[in-house]
């Protein structure tokens, strides 16, 4: 039996009745890696293709999540540290950097029960992209079509779940990078509301944005994996000291009287016309399960770009400072304190990585903070009382994932512009701190996933879940897989 | 807006980063058309508007004095470039 | 024409909290290198600040002490420079919204009260330390972020001594919070000095030059005089004055350009993105309002007042708040009503006790029983006021009681006129020459003999009632 097809319920189920072991999910893994991963890429490191032995044996479970995730392996992205195992942003600044510490979510997995798989998953350095092409150990391939970029910044963790190679995966949503790749991958990825997941451990982008969140074969296994990271952390001064509902309880409910807001702006000129086609039949078929739909407007939208491009980069450059050779990572030796600086940043960074710390110093530096920063932070505003106001009248947003299908490797990389645009839906939910999810909701011509985007009040995943769920099992776009 | 090579060095120096030549160039062609793109924010009407630092909406968060452990020195210096009894080394630091 | 100075202080204190200031490992000082840091305070990727309760608290004490306004909306903002005992090059500091603002401090000027503004006061994550070795530094960063108060004073002092007494006095008030122990050699209280000159009487102020490297009061206003005459005479010679940071150099007594450090100080701040915003609200003023103990001013009127003191005997007692305290201890217990005594001995033997062993007045093992005791002693007559110091150094050693002392070194005083009268006639016979002084007018002379008598009693002769006996003796015959 091919158990790395399974989900993660499915595989609870199976342990539960001692149908299969941890032992047998973790060979099947590693017997699929072995035919799959020369061509996909998800992993980086990966010592002759294969998966690690597991890295532990999880410790005692506890707490409320004990076991709610037992024997189900689960990969990071390489931007989330884990003790003593390389967490390095795809990035050569950071070399060899092993951190003597877990992240939160780590231990929450630990937790849970979950095997935490011995294995990063490849992303665009420090999570700076939105194709996995600017990372420095090359593109991760994307599962549906191997000439195409699995979307991104977290391209590796989608296509590990996408092409089986993994039941879970987490990675981090600055400006869509969990939705954008798992829309590009057919795969099930939430960016839950700021605050609702510990940022402690996650190597910072831009902190007011920045938000660890599940990858999943389907919605259910994206509620378990939500649920066993969620929650309040002491560590994280940004984390939100809210209860964590049982998300599995928002699955299976209708989702009648559910007031769904399309936001116009979001159907205008720039969209791939099959994605409009297939979005659109999605909205459809919201109605038909009894969900009301009525057209909304986002009247700031135009601007989440810029405003979006100011503040992450700003943010960045600031994050970004500490990478110097001093501590760990990279160092290119020098006589003079600053020449081993200029250096080590110089050939530690990529091309997007420098472009970005010199677009946002340059929004910080004297005569141009209140031009640049401070008016995209008033901007901000803006955007966010347009998804406030909404909420007041409606349940949830939906929209496409993302204007187009997966592009071509390469396609984009000379025109960072360009490749700004391509998250021009799922910018947003990061400005005003809101949950989204990208459910799959079906295939171009060319066999190429497209995903729907449902976006919610902070704090009421349980609604996009619902949602999402509710859609899945009418439409079970979920059931198609790549052929590999 | 226009953007010089005269600003983008002294950005770059700001932000530490060497840049050969070509990048320079490169990076002055580029950083001018993201510019040129995120002006459009002039348009914004900004009036009276604050400014959003904080999307969460937390305030006060603290924590107790109380002690936590610290790291071992092993752990603390195990990723260090260049490290000799118990401290990181650098390059002389001229004042 | 004539200069006045312009000079504003930028005082940085080390908060005496148990643990840093956005993590939980210890302040202890001269800890081993590197062993009292984790991940956050390492600015380790993926570590988060989260605000130490205390570190806030301390920092609106000393505000309301300084008679601040506590910000009811206060936030963290980064400031960015690189240097390598700053971990994240990223300081977590406050730019627009300090904790507290627009305070002052009353100090003393030629017997006068000058006020001196308190323009802020804001808390910050202290660095690490280097040591220069070689073509080599060494990086420690046990003390990265400490909390650190940063206290800037308005440009309202104008001259070197000024300064001197603003810090004295700032020291002292923060001492009493009991938030830091403003110790300048721990660094655990740092001064940087701006100073410029302008012409008496006009407002615009001159082109200043910052003063680093301050490691003593008295280096700051040894540092600010030369640089006070360094800017007169560039005036004087018709000379540029360049606005940089100079270096005070302790061994060659001058200040030196630090140029390396003048790039541009373009620091970058914007609002800590980790750090959401603080809300102050009154009855929590209100609360730490009611912690802060009496400060030096208050108590030394007080001192004043309730033990007749004098101003100077008062403002020495009221230096640190230990020393208060030990003090009043012994002021209480005194028990006459004329507490003078008990002040000539704290402010005199007892201080230079406390002196010459290196210790701090409050440090000197002598309770107010046997404080009362030796007055006591020497108001009765029962020992010389030389002896007194005697017991008082055995007491220090020993611990003994002031009777045991006496008893043991003999060192009761010999009033008796008969006992005394064979070392009167002693002194008088081998001393004829002083004796002739004496009778011939010199006044003074007696007192040699009268020495002469003390010498051979081994200090433990009544010298009044000698004194009385040989004038006696040397005018009858």
């Amino acid at each position: 039996m091919d158990l790395h097809r399974l989900t993660a319920h499915e595989l609870s189920d199976r342990l539960k009745k001692k149908e299969a072991t941890p032992e047998d999910i973790f060979s099947s893994l590693q017997k699929r890696l072995a035919e799959t991963e020369g061509k996909v890429k998800a992993f980086v490191r990966l010592a002759d293709g294969r998966l690690g032995q597991i890295r532990r044996t999880p410790p005692q479970l506890h707490g409320r999540n004990a076991g709610l995730l037992s024997g189900i392996p689960v990969c990071i992205k390489d931007n989330i540290c884990t003790e003593g195992l390389a967490t390095e942003c795809c990035s050569r600044i950071l070399a060899g950097f092993k951190p003597p510490y877990d992240a939160t979510v780590i231990r929450r997995l630990h937790e849970a029960g979950a095997l935490v798989l011995d294995a990063k998953t490849n992303m665009d350095e420090f999570a700076f992209g939105s194709s996995t092409e600017n990372s420095c150990f090359g593109p991760t391939h994307n599962p549906w079509d191997l000439d195409r970029v699995p979307g991104g910044s977290s391209g590796g963790s989608a296509a590990a779940v996408a092409a089986d190679e993994t039941i879970l995966a987490v990675g981090s949503d600055t400006g869509g990078s969990i939705r954008q790749p798992a829309s590009f991958c057919g795969v099930v990825g939430m960016k839950p509301t700021y605050g609702r997941v510990s940022r402690y451990g996650l190597i910072a982008f831009a902190s007011s944005l920045d938000q660890i969140g599940p990858f999943a074969k389907d919605v259910h296994d994206c509620a378990l994996l939500l649920e066993a990271i969620a929650g309040h952390d002491p560590m994280d001064s940004t984390s939100a000291d809210i209860p964590v509902p049982d998300y599995t309880k928002s699955l299976g409910k209708d989702i009648k009287n559910i007031r769904i807001g399309i936001p116009r702006e979001y159907f205008v000129e720039g969209m791939d016309p099959e994605v409009k086609t297939i979005v659109t039949e999605a909205i459809e078929k919201l109605k038909s399960l009894g969900a009301s739909t009525h057209e909304v407007t986002l009247a700031h939208t135009q601007y989440a770009v810029p405003v979006y491009y100011i503040v992450a980069t700003a943010e960045a450059s600031s994050n970004l400072a500490r990478f110097d050779g001093v501590q760990y990572g990279l160092r290119v030796k020098a006589s003079r304190m600053i020449d081993m600086y200029k250096r080590t940043r110089g050939e530690g960074f990529g091309a997007e990585a420098k472009r970005r710390i010199l677009l946002g110093t340059f929004a910080l530096s004297h005569g141009y903070y209140d031009a640049y920063y401070l008016r995209a932070l008033k901007v901000r505003t803006l955007i966010k009382n347009d998804f406030d106001k909404i909420f007041k009248q409606f349940d949830c947003i939906v929209t496409p994932t993302s204007p187009t299908p997966a592009f071509t490797i390469g396609e984009r990389a000379q025109d960072p512009l360009q490749m700004y645009l391509s998250d021009i839906y799922t910018i947003s939910a990061n400005l005003a701190g809101i949950p989204g999810i990208s459910v799959p909701c079906g295939f171009t011509k060319k066999k190429l996933p497209v995903g729907l985007q449902i976006l919610g009040k902070p704090f009421d995943e349980e609604t996009l879940i619902r949602t999402a769920h509710a859609y899945e099992q009418k439409t079970r776009w979920n059931k198609t897989r790549p052929s590999l | 807006m226009a953007l010089s090579k005269e600003t983008v060095r002294y950005v770059a120096d700001l932000s530490r980063i060497e840049l050969r030549p070509e990048e320079l160039e490169e990076l002055s062609r580029q950083l001018e058309a993201i510019l040129e793109f995120i002006d459009q924010l002039d348009k914004a009407d900004i009036a009276g508007v604050e400014p959003t630092s904080h999307v969460a909406g937390l305030a006060n968060v603290m924590r107790d004095d109380v002690p936590v452990s610290s790291l071992p020195v092993e752990k603390t210096l195990a990723n260090a470039p260049h490290k000799e009894g118990g401290y990181f080394v650098v390059p002389k630091v001229i004042e | 024409m004539e200069y006045e100075p312009v000079i504003g202080l930028e005082v940085h204190v080390q908060l005496e909290t148990r643990t840093k200031v956005f993590c939980g490992c210890l302040t202890d000082f001269g800890a081993e290198p590197n062993t009292q840091v984790c991940p956050v305070c390492l600015g380790f990727p993926g570590s988060l600040p989260v605000l130490n309760k205390t570190a806030l608290e301390y920092s609106i004490k000393v505000g309301l002490a300084l008679n601040c306004a506590i910000q009811g909306f206060t936030k963290f903002d980064r400031k960015h420079y690189y240097y390598p005992d700053l971990p994240k090059n990223i300081q977590i500091s406050q730019y627009d919204l300090p904790i507290a603002k627009d305070g002052y401090l009353d100090i003393g000027v030629n017997g006068q009260t000058k006020r001196i503004g308190i323009r802020r006061a804001h808390l910050e994550e202290d660095a690490g330390k280097l040591i220069h070795r070689g073509n080599a530094s060494l990086v420690d960063y046990n003390r990265t972020g400490q909390p650190l108060l940063e206290i800037v004073s308005e440009p309202d002092i104008s001259a070197p001594e000024e300064a001197y007494e603003y810090l004295t006095d700032l020291k002292s008030v923060v001492e009493y919070l009991d938030v830091s122990d403003c110790d300048m050699e721990k660094g655990s209280l740092r001064c940087d000095a701006n100073i410029s000159v302008r012409p008496r009487g006009t407002k615009e102020l001159g082109t200043k030059s910052e003063i680093k490297n301050l490691n003593s009061f008295k280096a700051v206003r040894d540092a600010l005089q030369y640089e006070i005459n360094r800017h007169l005479e560039l005036k004087a010679a018709g000379e540029q004055i360049v606005q940089e940071t100079r270096l005070w150099d302790e061994k060659e007594t001058k200040t030196l350009s630090m140029r390396s450090k003048e790039e541009a100080k373009d620091y970058r701040y914007f609002p800590e993105p980790d750090l959401p915003p603080f809300t102050i609200d009154k009855s929590r003023i209100g609360e730490i309002r009611k912690t802060i103990p009496e400060l030096p001013k208050e108590k030394m009127r007080r001192f004043m007042k309730d033990y007749g003191l004098t101003l100077y005997d008062a403002r020495l007692l009221v230096i640190s708040k230990n020393t208060s305290l030990y003090a009043e201890e012994r002021l209480k217990a005194f028990p006459s009503k004329d507490k003078k005594p008990v002040a000539n001995w704290l402010i005199g033997p007892m201080a230079q006790e406390a002196n010459s062993r290196n210790k701090e007045l409050a440090d000197i093992p002598v309770s107010p029983a046997a404080l009362n005791e030796i007055i006591g002693l020497v108001e009765s007559g029962q020992i010389s006021n030389l002896a007194a110091k005697t017991v008082l150094t055995e007491m220090i050693d020993s611990g003994k009681n002031a009777g045991t002392i006496v008893r043991e070194k003999n060192l009761v005083q010999i009033s008796d006129e008969s006992a005394l009268a064979t070392e009167m006639e002693a002194v008088i016979k081998e001393n004829p020459k002083v004796v002739g002084d004496f009778k011939a007018g010199k006044e003074n002379s007696i007192m040699f003999l009268v020495g002469q008598v003390m010498k051979r009693t081994k200090g433990k002769a009544n010298p009044k009632i000698v004194r009385d006996m040989l004038k006696r003796r040397l005018t009858d015959a």
